[in-house]
Order: C-alpha cells, then sequence, then structure tokens
C-alpha cells in the first residue's frame, strides 16, 4: 500500500522541555487515523509539527513523499476549537469561507464558486441555517462543526483534525464521524486527535499511540491491546522522565549539532 | 473663549486649521484601524509599551541631528519603537519572564531613558529645545503644513497596508494556527502589525503625544466593539471615534492654546467609549438590562397564562373569571408586577376583563396549554433521559419551560414519543385537545 505520511525520527521540544522523542512512523494511503494518548503526550504537537506550524529540533515530516510546503494545498487542518477566541467579531458563513482563501488567494474577492462550496461544506456539517450567525453564539458542538466545514471547503487530500470531539453533544459527535467517514470512503487520508480511548476503537481502522515517545502505530487491533495501553496510560517511564527533567533544568541541548 | 477663533475653526477659514483638521483625523483614524488589530489579538498593553518606547527615541534624533524636522524626529521614534517591541520578545523568548512582566520592563525602561534624555536636552540650554516637550502631551494647533505632510502621510500609508491587508491581518487575528495551516507567512504578518503599531504611534507624537497615544490605539477599538458584531464595520467605526477625537483635540488646541492636545483627545475617545460601554447596541450594559428586564416581563406573562390554565384543571372552567386574590393564593407575585403582567396580557389579547377579574381568551387558552405542555414536556424528559426522581424536576422545569423553543418542543415530543403523562400523572395537553375533566 501507498504511504501518506512518514514521520522520521521527530524531536520537538518547548522552551528546552520536550514534547515529542524520536516519533518515528508510516501512515499508509486513505487510513482513518486516531492519535490517542494521555494530556500532555503531544498529540497536538505532533499534528502541529506535520502542519510545519511547529518546528522540529530534529527529524522530519513526509507527506505524499514531499515536504510540507510542496503540498500544503492538499492538507486541511482543523485546530482545537479553544484555541481560538469565539467572541471575534465575525459569522459562521466568514469562518467557512476562510477555507477558501488557501485556493482563491487572500488578494482576490471570492467567487460565486467559492461561495457555493462553503454552502455546500455548511450543509454537510447540517449548519447551513446558521450561516449569518454570530460566531459568539454558537454552542460547543456546533462551533465544532463550523470548524469542520471549513476543513471540507479547503476540499483537500488530507485532513489532520485536533480534537474535533472535545466537547460535542453525541449527535454532534455522530454528524462529525459521518463525515469522517464519508472524507475515508472517497479514499482520503485523515489523522484525528482523540482523547477518549472507548470511543477510539469503533472509530478509527490506524492508531498511533504517543506519550511523548511513540508507544505504537498500527491497525486498531494490533495497537489496541492491555499491554500497549498500560505502557502508554499507566506509569511514565522513570528513566526518561529523569533525563527530561535534567534536559529542562540544566539546559543541555536535545540533539548535538 | 474668543469665538472669532471658534468660528475661524469652524469654517475651517485659515489654511493651517485645515491642515491640523486634516492631520488629526488621519492619525486618530490610522491609530484608531491598527488598535482594532492589537485589541482583537489581545495586544492591547504592546501598543502602550510602543506608545512610551518612542519618547528617547525623539530625543536622540534631537540631540544627534539638532534639528526638529518632523521626519528626522519621526525616524527616531520608530527606530526605538522598534527597538523596544525586539526587546520584548527577547525578554520572554530567553528567560522565563512572561509576555505582561516584560511589557512592563520595556515600557518603563525606555520611558525612562527618554525623560532623562529630555531633561538633558533642557538642561544643555539649546536655542531650539523649547518644545521639544510637547511630543510628551501633544501639542495639535503646533503642526504646520510640513509636519502635517509628514505626519499625515504616513497615516495614509497605515491605512492604505491595513485595507490592502485586510484579510490576511483578519485571519492571524481570528485563527493563527489555521492561518499558518495554509501557509500564510505568519511571522512575517506579525512583523507587519507590529509596524503599523510602530508608524500608527509615531504619527501622533506631535499632535498628541507620546505618553497618551496608547489610549488612540486601543480605546475606539473597546468602544467599536460595543455596537456591532461584524469586524469590518467595527474597523469603520473605530475610524470615526478616533478621527472625531482627533478633530476635537485639534479644536481645543487651537482655541487653547495653552492646554496641551493628547489629556483632551484621551477624555473625548473615554467618553465616547463609556457611552458605548453603557448604550453599546450589542454588548452594553443598558441594552442588556433592558433584555433582561424584557425577559422577566415575558416569565411573569407566561407564569400567569399557567396559573390560569392551572386552575381550569382543578375546577373544570376554563373560561371562568379570577380575580388577583385567587391568583395569589395560588402562586407568590409581586403585587404591582402582577398587576403590569395582567395588563400586558389584555393589551395582547390573551385574557379579557369580566367585572373586575380576568379571564381566558381562546388565544390565551392556546398559551396557557404550551406553557404547561412544555413544564410537563420537561420534566417527563429530566425524568426519563437524566434519571432526576420525579420530585425533583419542577423547580427546573419551572426555568426551562420559558426558554424552550418550538423546534426544542418537537424533538422533546419527538424523543419522548409523545407521552400523555407527565411524571406526576398529570395530562400533556397537545393541541385542540383538552383534558376530559375540562369543560369547554
Amino acid at each position: 500500500m501507498k504511504t501518506a505520511i512518514e514521520v522520521h525520527d521527530l524531536t520537538v521540544t518547548y522552551n528546552q522541555k520536550p514534547a515529542l522523542w524520536d516519533i518515528d512512523f508510516d501512515i499508509p494511503d486513505g487510513a482513518l487515523v486516531g492519535i490517542i494518548g494521555p494530556n500532555g503526550s503531544g498529540k497536538s504537537t505532533l499534528v502541529k509539527s506535520m502542519m510545519g506550524i511547529v518546528e522540529p529540533s530534529s527529524g522530519w515530516v513526509k507527506i505524499f513523499d514531499q515536504d510540507i510546503e510542496q503540498v500544503r494545498h492538499k492538507v486541511s487542518y482543523v485546530p482545537q476549537r479553544e484555541s481560538v477566541d469565539w467572541d471575534f467579531p465575525t459569522n459562521v458563513m466568514d469562518v467557512v469561507l476562510m477555507g477558501r482563501y488557501g485556493r482563491s488567494g487572500l488578494f482576490r474577492r471570492l467567487s460565486k464558486k467559492d461561495k457555493r462550496i462553503a454552502a455546500e461544506s455548511l450543509e454537510k456539517v447540517g449548519m447551513l441555517q446558521f450561516a449569518q450567525r454570530q460566531i459568539a453564539q454558537l454552542s460547543g458542538g456546533q462551533q465544532q462543526r463550523v470548524f469542520m466545514a471549513r476543513a471540507l471547503a479547503e476540499q483537500a487530500e488530507m485532513y489532520l483534525m485536533d480534537e474535533p470531539f472535545a466537547g460535542v453533544d453525541a449527535a454532534t459527535e455522530n454528524s462529525i464521524f459521518e463525515v469522517f467517514q464519508e472524507i475515508r470512503d472517497s479514499g482520503k487520508t485523515m489523522m484525528v486527535v482523540h482523547h477518549d480511548l472507548q470511543s477510539a476503537a469503533k472509530y478509527f481502522d490506524y492508531i498511533v499511540l504517543l506519550n511523548t515517545r511513540l508507544i505504537a502505530a498500527g491497525p486498531t487491533e494490533e495497537v489496541f491491546t492491555q499491554e500497549l495501553l498500560q505502557e502508554a496510560y499507566g506509569g511514565k517511564l522513570s528513566i526518561l522522565d529523569q533525563i527530561h527533567a535534567i534536559i529542562e533544568q540544566k539546559g543541555y541541548p536535545v540533539r548535538e549539532s | 473663549m474668543d469665538w472669532d477663533i471658534v468660528i475661524d475653526f469652524l469654517l475651517l477659514r485659515d489654511p493651517n486649521v485645515r491642515y491640523v483638521v486634516l492631520g488629526s483625523v488621519l492619525i486618530g483614524a490610522s491609530a484608531a484601524l491598527t488598535g482594532c488589530f492589537l485589541f482583537l489579538r489581545k495586544r492591547a498593553l504592546v501598543g502602550d509599551a510602543i506608545a512610551h518606547a518612542v519618547l528617547p527615541g525623539i530625543c536622540l534624533a534631537f540631540l544627534v541631528f539638532k534639528t526638529k524636522n518632523p521626519a528626522i524626529l519621526l525616524a527616531g521614534a520608530i527606530l526605538t519603537g522598534w527597538l523596544s517591541l525586539l526587546f520584548i520578545d527577547w525578554i520572554t523568548n530567553k528567560s522565563r519572564i512572561k509576555t505582561d512582566t516584560a511589557i512592563g520592563l520595556t515600557l518603563s525602561w525606555f520611558f525612562g531613558i527618554g525623560i532623562m534624555l529630555l531633561t538633558a536636552i533642557q538642561k544643555t540650554g539649546n536655542a531650539s529645545q523649547t518644545g521639544l516637550d510637547k511630543f510628551i502631551f501633544g501639542k495639535a494647533a503646533s503642526m504646520v503644513d510640513q509636519d502635517v505632510f509628514v505626519f499625515g502621510g504616513l497615516s495614509i500609508v497605515v491605512i492604505l497596508v491595513i485595507f490592502l491587508f485586510f484579510k490576511p491581518l483578519k485571519l492571524i487575528s481570528f485563527d493563527r494556527d489555521f492561518a499558518s495551516s495554509i501557509g500564510l507567512p505568519v511571522g512575517r504578518y506579525d512583523f507587519l502589525l507590529s509596524t503599523l503599531t510602530v508608524l500608527a504611534v509615531a504619527t501622533g507624537i506631535q499632535a498628541v503625544g507620546v505618553v497618551l497615544m496608547a489610549a488612540l490605539l486601543i480605546t475606539p477599538a473597546a468602544a467599536a466593539r460595543f455596537w456591532t458584531d461584524k469586524l469590518k464595520r467595527m474597523l469603520l467605526l473605530a475610524a470615526t471615534f478616533g478621527a472625531f477625537s482627533g478633530i476635537v483635540g485639534a479644536f481645543i488646541s487651537y482655541t487653547t492654546p495653552r492646554m496641551p492636545t493628547g489629556p483632551w483627545i484621551v477624555i473625548v475617545i473615554s467618553v465616547i467609549a463609556i457611552f458605548s460601554f453603557l448604550f453599546g447596541a450589542k454588548k452594553g450594559l443598558v441594552v442588556r438590562q433592558v433584555r433582561q428586564q424584557k425577559m422577566q416581563r415575558k416569565i411573569l406573562r407566561e407564569n400567569i397564562l399557567k396559573l390560569f390554565y392551572k386552575l381550569a384543571e382543578e375546577d373544570g372552567q376554563l373560561y371562568e373569571q379570577r380575580g388577583v386574590d385567587q391568583l395569589t393564593n395560588r402562586r407568590f407575585f409581586i403585587p404591582s408586577q402582577l398587576k403590569t403582567g395582567l395588563q400586558q396580557l389584555l393589551k395582547e389579547n390573551l385574557l379579557e376583563k369580566a367585572d373586575l377579574d380576568y379571564r381566558f381568551t381562546e388565544k390565551g387558552v392556546e398559551e396557557g396549554k404550551r406553557i404547561t405542555r412544555l413544564h410537563r414536556l420537561w420534566e417527563m424528559y429530566l425524568t426519563q433521559y437524566l434519571k432526576i426522581a420525579p420530585d425533583h424536576v419542577h423547580d427546573d422545569a419551572e426555568a426551562i419551560e420559558h426558554i424552550i423553543t418550538p423546534e426544542i418542543e418537537a424533538e422533546l415530543v419527538h424523543q419522548l414519543e409523545m407521552p400523555e403523562l407527565d411524571p406526576h400523572d398529570s395530562t400533556i395537553p397537545y393541541g385542540e385537545k383538552l383534558p376530559n375533566k375540562i369543560k369547554d
């Protein structure tokens, strides 16, 4: 099977503190992948460094065999809902149209086609009737669906999503999952940061299990073993913890060079 | 006050007045527009730091070049304004000090140096030093055409750049990570916005003064936010507020030459801000109060109708006339409020007067039934879906019955499969149907 994403020896630090450590895995084309791990295990950082939003200390990521800068227009990113200020003076349609900026350029007027695609995307997540609504008036689940619609409007080949299920109601969770399946059925690759172990097994056919380092990456049934989950969630590796603490306190470089 | 001067100003007869007014309008508008983006990115304090940090630059430029040429002083201002930004970034990146502290340190450090240099200049007794202190509190009327060309010209550049880069600036203000994900050079736009801030502050040094320029950056944006939920309208409003306070500042400065301009501009823009805070159409305090009161009155009216229906259920007489006493015996109402509530219901034709008492109209019956239905449906929902004991659901339903929209009602009916009885075995009234015990 073709490889969609290749992550090679990726290490990322924030203020000297390692957030990801030697992450190395491949994702096959067309997979619906869950990124799973406890709080603070580097899930968001992984997605951000794949998008080139966070600079890695070492290692690299290749998407469709290329650097992210070459394939940006093929990849859509959904940030965490809490990462933006929902009191920002704008409405739902405007946010979804941002998904067209990448294709139509920031210095051209948006075309009728852009607006049609945005409306179709809103329709797919069941939010079309809220198109003119102020974003401050949306519920958490609705905000999340607006973000989904913006991602759909990008018409990408690959989707990287950070916690799309965080703080949403059951109805939204279902409608988001339906969108996932639709994306997968059209042969596109999707990586989703997810925190709920219960539903992860049901949603994803491929799992990347993280806890700062990579615990496992592979088909769900191979990764979801008692032993591997225990390794990710039950007690951290104490020696690695000590190394992290020394690096942070003394200011050693994570990589010589 | 000399009325001739006032009239001169208002009629813009004197070409110099025209220059001063034009300059003040441009300066006010460009600062307000830049400030909107600082405000939305929650970087208001950075504007304050820059405003203080341009002072040492002005003094240095004066010391080195021995001139009050506005272009040269402006260059000095921009230089140290920029340095202060780099300094803030440097502190936050290289130490454990957080941004707010870094801003505080930078602001006081640069301003301290500025005051020191200013004092030194004044001590030298340099003939042309007089008037350099107007850069602290501003003196709009002291602008001559040459100054206006420099400061106003720069303001026009700032306004044009914001107009041109509106979309990317909006995008990085709302969602930075998404902006980088579509390949926007976020760092370069940060740089652009910082540069615009430095320029917008620097244009105001003569008319408004360095210290109070921060107010002209942030206050118009904060005031405009109370009136609108649309970014473009917010920019337009903020620019108008900024320009208006600029004109007032120029007017004061022209008619009372000894008065510093900056403080007056701040007072004008602050009055606008306080007015907006109280009366703003979107988030103003008074508007919210009025909305709350409206809601309270709606709740009261609905409670009265619900009680009418309840009494009808009990004695089986739907159109029986009922007095205030009968109502207050069953439920606590504040007498004055009950009276206005009943009046309102008469006006809406939901109740009608019968002798001294009141009774349902047909329209009122439907409304009474609706509230009762919502109350009981919600009680059902709480017991069935949230597993709350039937004797604990009433208070919650009292509040929620006023909130449920027709769509939510339909969804409730659907999910509960149109229950006949509520958890306390009272009939839930739907449509035309009336419980058997009520006579029509």
